[in-house]
């Protein structure tokens, strides 16, 4: 049941760029497709479930002081196999993400579940986490992508949507509409707990992080100077 | 191709955050106040200049010669983070005043995209050495410009009445893409 709850929580509760405001920038740039999101989301599941596992495994050899370290290489390693694995098999969404594929590595997700959960954890608790985020994330970015693609392009996976007369947004295809669709999104998310907390009688408690980067990675490296 | 052309491309048209979408952590964790992100830009303008010059050179000296082409991620990543290491180590020695100036965003840097992000891209459009820094240096500088531009805009956010819902990150998220629409407007000066 343990590695169930773990797997869940980390598509609703702690769904990494709705709920965390994690790993904002790939959230961004690639959701101009819903395609393109499902797609950048698979390669985070991809690098996220093997750097869990990995650092689950050898979390009783890696010295403390020098963990960061040890988890960006790791998370390295994983991306080249990764990009050349892509080149491979799936050279036309390679091109499409561009160097967004190479900037995983310096992905907080990666690096956060690691040092948040993976080094403390045996090895099916973290690839059940890995999984679970992994998946919210993929959601998160094929819902904003869908979004946007719709809106901007009239179009679902390349199919028409609205049909020929839909005058389409382009401007959700372009950069200004990544940043207010995500906005908007967690206005939304903020809303709706605060109506689920208002129901039971709760405290308000804004999502995201109120110090620097909204990243645990940072925090902890931070903290260590 | 000449200065004027690729700083106006960098700083303006394709600028880092706002086009490319790179380093957006920090833009959202460090803009709340003018003195925070002048220090967080500042350190990112430096460290993306020093780390495009080494990984321009590991690529071109070392990488390329090795045919090892494919390890650029891996090697860039460990070059970045052991040279915010070393110049950390190396202002707290020699330059006490820019140490605690830029001293605390050092580390976070590691993880900021926008430094990794800058380095491959000079390394995928396939600059030379001086046209590559200079990129470095316009993207950063743009980076900063669009940090400085935000913690402006939130210090006035925060003395203003708004909805429960859209407070903190979701109403910077929303100026930082009317910001960026604003830039939009810049499109046609430079490639």
């Amino acid at each position: 049941m343990a590695v169930l709850k773990e797997f869940t929580k980390g598509l609703w509760q702690e769904m990494p760029p709705f709920r965390l405001l994690l790993g904002l920038c790939p959230t961004l740039a690639v959701t101009n497709s819903a395609e393109n999101g499902l797609g950048m989301g698979a390669a985070v599941i991809f690098v996220l479930t093997l750097s869990n596992f990995l650092v689950s495994a050898l979390r009783r050899f890696i010295p403390k002081t020098v963990r960061i370290a040890c988890f960006i290489v790791i998370a390295a390693s994983l991306v080249v196999a990764l990009e050349l694995l892509m080149q491979a098999y799936a050279y036309k969404l390679y091109e499409q993400l561009g160097i967004f594929v190479a900037l995983i590595v310096v992905n907080c997700i990666i690096l956060g579940r690691a040092e948040a959960f993976a080094a403390k954890h045996n090895v099916a608790d973290s690839i059940a986490d890995a999984l679970g985020i992994g998946l919210g994330y993929t959601i998160a970015l094929t819902f904003l992508g869908s979004l946007r693609e719709i809106l901007g392009n009239g179009t679902w996976f390349g199919m028409s949507v609205f049909g020929e007369s839909f005058e389409p947004f382009k401007i959700m295809v372009q950069a200004p509409g990544a940043f207010i669709c995500l906005g908007l999104i967690l206005a939304g998310m903020n809303w709706l707990t605060r109506w689920q907390n208002r129901r039971k009688g709760a405290e308000f408690i804004s999502i995201g992080c109120q110090g620097c980067s909204g990243c645990t990675a940072c925090h902890t490296a931070g903290k260590e100077e | 191709m000449d200065i004027m052309t690729i700083f106006i491309g960098t700083i303006f048209v394709n600028n880092i955050l706002l086009a490319q979408f790179l380093g957006n952590c920090p833009y959202l964790g460090c803009s709340r106040e003018k003195g925070v992100a002048a220090g967080m830009g500042a350190a990112v303008v430096f460290v993306t200049v020093v780390a495009t010059l080494f990984t321009w050179l590991m690529q071109h000296l070392v990488l390329n010669p090795a045919g090892l082409g494919y390890l650029q991620t891996i090697v860039f990543i460990v070059v970045i983070a052991a040279l915010v290491q070393f110049v950390e180590m190396f202002l707290k020695k020699m330059v006490p005043p820019l140490y605690s100036a830029l001293g605390i965003y050092l580390p976070l840097i590691t993880t900021n995209c926008a430094v990794m992000g800058v380095a491959i891209l000079v390394q995928r459009e396939g600059y030379g050495l001086v046209e590559g820094l200079l990129y470095a240096l316009g993207y950063s500088l743009g980076f900063f410009l669009a940090l400085m531009l935000m913690a402006g805009v939130r210090e006035r956010l925060d003395i203003c009445r708004l909805p429960k819902s859209m407070m903190g990150t979701p109403i910077a998220l929303v100026m930082a893409g009317i910001m960026s629409l604003a830039f939009m407007a810049f499109k046609g000066m430079a490639q």
